[in-house]
């Protein structure tokens, strides 16, 4: 499998620092006739090189999956507004007519989903759903595409390969159809792919394979990947940098191992909390982080996190936070963990 | 306030956090090269054979009960023996259903319909028609009407159900108000207009009369699935790939709505066929009573109601029935096909 691997790699990992994706100030914005204005995403900023792996960690309702589907130009049109840029190539994505989005979905920019059942037509056999991505972005024919299909499923450990070109959704286990749909995401080789809670609805086994071979992928292949999950050990074990939002703004930004090690933010620190720990003593209590984002301050006017965060200080609730730059990482705290090192 | 994290254990904590998160899988794939190794292809096969058999698909599930109904049983039964009779009806009638074999019986005062008698068994009409065969030819026209105004209502409504459910918006509001004033005009008396208008009435006035009634049926049905399909996880997954607005419409969301229409184009001809019946009961079916249908023997049979209900009980015995057929069929076909059903 690695043979194939190697003799493709259509993307080489570059050691230029021109960033691959460059996200600049992205916000979202619902708006509903008669309704307030809700901003899900608030200006998050974030660069991709070739190669990178980007996490973005928060709890339901923190903007990570709106920040890739504004992206990927995947939101409705009607009631919802985007501002800033997404350069990818130097081009702003966000001003492609929406023809110019559409060929370069799949081929430049790939995303693969939560549910991989409902992810996948259950209607189409699952060589088709990958030929479909072929013939889209390569102009193959269906009957050239085919091998190139049982390639590509063989290249994410689908066992039978031929068998399941048949196949359909339903006839496969969970952990083969999310394979399935990274097969489909990543059959026109895209540069970028945008993984959302690619493992959320998979069991703790499977779990493990799925990311063993999206980081096969990435790593081979060169694409860029921005994991998407509220899953901390998800990010753990694949990603350089993290990103913690909250309430749609990036709290804390760090590469892995400091993030893990020395969590600054009270909430980044109160997700590490609260995952359960193999070392931990028996009978030892998670941490739950108090409250729920119902609790949350505008960002306007105060720090979101302040009603729930364990050490808030007067000024939090006064004043905004701004994402400042410390030696190792990037944090919006006004008074934030102690460095105990 | 006390740190939440041991600082003492970070270390561990990550290592356990990778270790969560990626260490079985990299045992496997990082060494050897194959991605997930023999340990994890072996787990996932076994997981996928498990689901085989475990988990089957709408349709064969809803066949696995099907196959037990009583209900969808007898339906399928009456359909199947009504198709049959229509499709050989020309060499099961024992006469020619024009012929006016009995016609030297009739005496306009005393004996106006002939009785049953051999060869006869149901007797005979007014102008001295063997009823049996023309009940039994009959029904080639009552399944053609039916199958036909299903099928044209079909073309239609999915037309119509398509073009609103894809561009959704403005062309979705314009073609949804269009089948609302059709709704709101009563089906039978839309249907009666519309055969009224026809100047010379025949078979296919009303089929594409009939057909009429049920487009707004069968595209507000579509419009409605294809509405519930554009949102659905599996069509997004097909935008993030780049899929065409063509494909995404005729290849991910028209399959996948089809379900509920085909179910209820199994109730519609039943009631085609009872609105043909109708029709041609008023005078407003095909004129050229030697073709017998059975609605229009129903009419026909009025003004001996009083002396001869025979004459006007056995057409409608065969709509009933032919009806009921078909009604029992799609709604066990609606019942097992509907996932809040199953079990």
């Amino acid at each position: 499998m690695t043979d194939t691997l190697s003799t493709s790699q259509p993307h080489p990992r570059s050691d230029s620092d021109e960033p691959l994706l460059s996200v600049r100030d992205l916000t979202v914005t619902f708006q509903r006739a008669g309704d307030e204005p809700f901003v899900a995403v608030d200006g998050v900023s974030f660069d991709l090189r070739p190669g990178d792996t980007l996490g973005i960690v928060g709890e339901s309702g923190s903007g990570k999956s709106v920040t890739s589907l504004a992206i990927m130009g995947l939101l409705p049109e009607r009631g919802v507004r985007v501002t800033g840029e997404v350069l990818y190539n130097g081009q702003d994505l966000l001003k492609l007519s929406p023809t110019q989005m559409r060929d370069r979905r799949g081929a430049e920019l790939g995303m693969i989903f939560q549910d991989p059942l409902s992810s996948l037509n259950p209607v189409v056999p699952i060589g088709l759903q990958v030929t479909e991505v072929l013939e889209r972005h390569r102009g193959l024919s269906r009957k050239a595409a085919m091998p190139l299909a049982k390639e590509m499923l063989d290249r994410v450990g689908i066992p039978d390969p031929d068998r399941r070109l048949k196949d359909y959704p339903h006839q496969l286990s969970g952990g083969m159809r999310q394979r399935a749909l990274i097969a489909m995401a990543l059959a026109a080789e895209p540069r970028v792919l945008i993984a959302d809670e690619p493992t959320t609805a998979l069991d703790v086994t499977i779990q493990a394979q799925i990311l063993a071979v999206l980081k096969d992928l990435v790593e081979d292949t060169g694409t860029a990947l921005i994991m998407i999950t509220h899953d901390l050990g998800v990010v753990a074990g694949l990603v350089d940098t993290v990103n913690v939002m909250y309430a749609g703004r990036v709290v804390e930004r760090a590469a892995r191992h400091p993030l893990f090690a020395e969590p600054r933010h009270p909430y980044t620190a109160g997700l590490l909390a609260s995952i359960p720990r193999l070392d931990g003593s028996r009978g030892e209590r998670l941490q739950p982080i108090p409250g729920s984002v119902a609790d949350n301050l505008p960002w306007t006017s105060a720090c979101a996190f302040a009603p729930r965060c364990s050490q808030p200080i007067d000024q939090c609730r006064a004043q905004t936070p701004e994402l400042v730059q410390h030696d190792d990482r990037a944090l919006r705290c006004f008074n934030p963990m102690e460095v105990t090192r | 306030m006390p740190n939440p994290l041991n600082p003492r254990s970070k270390k561990d904590r990550i290592d356990a956090l990778a270790a969560s998160a990626g260490d079985p899988a990299t045992t496997g794939s990082s060494g050897g090269g194959t991605v997930g190794g023999t340990t994890a292809v072996a787990t996932i096969d076994d997981a996928g054979h498990v689901e085989e058999t475990a988990g089957v698909s709408l349709f064969a599930s809803a066949w696995s009960r099907l196959r037990r109904n009583p209900v969808f049983l007898i339906g399928l039964g009456i359909t199947g023996a009504f198709v049959l009779l229509a499709i050989f009806a020309p060499w099961i009638a024992p006469h020619d259903p024009a012929a006016r074999l009995l016609l030297d019986e009739i005496r306009p005062q005393s004996n106006p319909i002939p009785a049953a008698r051999e060869g006869f068994p149901l007797g005979a009409d007014n102008i001295g028609r063997d009823i049996f065969s023309r009940l039994i030819v009959g029904s080639r026209q009552t399944l053609l009407v039916g199958v036909m105004a299903t099928f044209f209502g079909l073309v239609g409504g999915l037309t119509l159900g398509t073009i609103a459910g894809a561009f959704g918006g403005w062309v979705d509001s314009v073609v949804m108000r269009v089948v609302d004033v059709m709704l709101s005009i009563p089906s039978l008396l839309l249907a009666f207009s519309i055969a009224a208008i026809a100047a010379r009435p025949s078979q296919w006035t009303v089929i594409i009369a009939i057909a009429v009634v049920q487009v707004p049926i069968f595209a507000r049905l579509l419009r409605g699935s294809m509405l519930a399909q554009r949102a659905s996880d599996h069509v997004l997954a097909a935008r993030a790939l780049g899929v065409k607005e063509s494909a995404i419409v005729f290849r991910h969301m028209l399959p996948n709505s089809l379900g509920p229409v085909i179910v209820q184009s199994t109730l519609v001809v039943a009631t085609s066929i009872i609105d043909a019946a109708a029709l041609s009961f008023l005078g407003l079916g095909n004129p050229d009573d030697r073709k017998p249908e059975w609605g229009q023997m129903l009419g026909a049979s009025q003004q001996f109601i009083y002396d001869h209900p025979a004459l006007a009980v056995w057409p409608a015995l065969c709509i009933i029935v032919v009806a009921l057929g078909f009604t029992l069929m799609g709604e066990s076909l609606r019942e097992a096909l509907d996932p809040k059903s199953r079990r």
